[in-house]
């Protein structure tokens, strides 16, 4: 169980971007999770609103972006999103193909509503 | 509402920490590497069978890490290598701040060779990057086939699996060609070394492995 101090990190981004933006409000944080990023997404997102509960953040909300794992197909390009029991192209059947995400663990954007006063400490 | 684009990893401070022990082991031409596994597969084991085939003036190393206690430290000291145990505390994995503590008293240019002993965890230490050169996961025959399927990201990120315990075989459900399909299924360029610490079967098979990767990392020092 690592996902506290994952949460922890996108809150530690969180705190440091807002001071840049000390009159807006930080409402929204978007973070990709890969499939293959090792990382439970639901156990995120319940430290995260355990994280800020109670303090000056809320009601801050996390938006969790799952990425499955994907390939593009050697063959014909094709990009798919891959399943566990299954590995051809779905688009000409392709075997070979090239990994090409869902090991993503990455904070995307911040939404902020401007003028309304101060983020949290 | 106004977007503000972040797009930086979640945990950049470890990458960060992680770039520079990374710089280091290259600098000193130290080939690191870094051991997965659940409780119990048998990294510990591996390890005292890998060090005890080293000839005493091998330049190796190993820093262990777990929960609580130095028994693992103890069982790999035996050897006359400097060993060092990282006990976490309770953490489920090891970072690479600990590997840059743990590291500080020892000089990188006295070695080329660390193995990393990671928590027993097959989830928490994929997502952490210690600077290593490869990881490695051990998997069990003692556990399900469809592992791989099932934490993927760990078999996704390593170089190598090693399939432990073959010994028990004949006394265990394990589809042996099934756990590889697997693992190649997520991995597919993944090598795999079949091996039993205590029959020693297949030992030479990691060991010419490890062999291989050394020679790589002293040709990319000269």
């Amino acid at each position: 169980m690592h996902e506290m101090g994952i949460a922890n990190s996108v809150l530690d981004a969180v705190r440091k971007e807002s001071r840049r933006f000390p009159e807006s409000h930080v409402c929204k944080v978007v973070v990709r999770i890969g499939e293959l990023a090792g990382v439970d997404p639901e156990a995120v997102d319940f430290c995260f609103e355990a994280l800020v509960r109670g303090t000056s953040w809320e009601p801050l909300e996390l938006e969790i972006e799952f990425c499955p794992r994907r390939y593009r197909c050697c063959s014909c390009g094709h990009s798919y999103a891959a399943q566990n029991d299954v590995s051809a192209c779905p688009a000409c059947g392709g075997t070979e193909s090239q990994f090409s995400g869902g090991d993503e663990l990455e904070l995307a954007y911040l939404e902020v509503e401007n003028g309304a006063g101060l983020t949290g400490t | 509402m106004e977007r503000v684009s972040l797009e930086r990893k979640v945990l950049s401070e470890n990458e960060r920490i992680a770039a520079g022990l990374r710089a280091r082991f290259a600098e000193h031409h130290v080939l690191s590497l870094n051991l997965i596994s659940s409780p119990g597969s048998g990294k510990t084991s591996l390890l005292e069978r890998t060090l005890e085939s080293f000839d005493p003036q091998d330049r190796v190393a190993v820093l262990t890490g777990d929960i609580q206690t130095e028994n693992d430290a103890k069982r790999l000291a035996r050897f006359g290598f400097p060993v060092k145990q990282i006990t976490t505390g309770g953490t489920c994995h090891l970072d690479a701040r600990m590997i840059e503590r743990a590291l500080a008293d020892w000089r990188l240019e006295e070695l080329d060779l660390l193995f990393i002993e990671n928590v027993g965890n097959l989830v928490c230490p994929s997502s952490y990057d210690l600077g290593e050169a490869a990881k490695i996961v051990v998997l069990s025959v003692t556990e399900g086939e469809d592992k791989p399927l099932k934490y993927p990201s760990i078999f996704f990120k390593s170089n190598l699996l090693v399939l432990n315990k073959i010994d028990l075989l004949p006394y265990v459900p394990f589809d042996i060609a099934a756990a590889e399909d697997n693992a190649r299924h997520i991995h597919r360029d993944i090598d795999i070394v079949r091996l039993s610490c205590q029959t020693l079967e297949g030992l030479g098979a990691w060991l010419a492995w490890l062999d291989g990767n050394r020679q790589r990392s002293r040709a990319a020092a000269s």
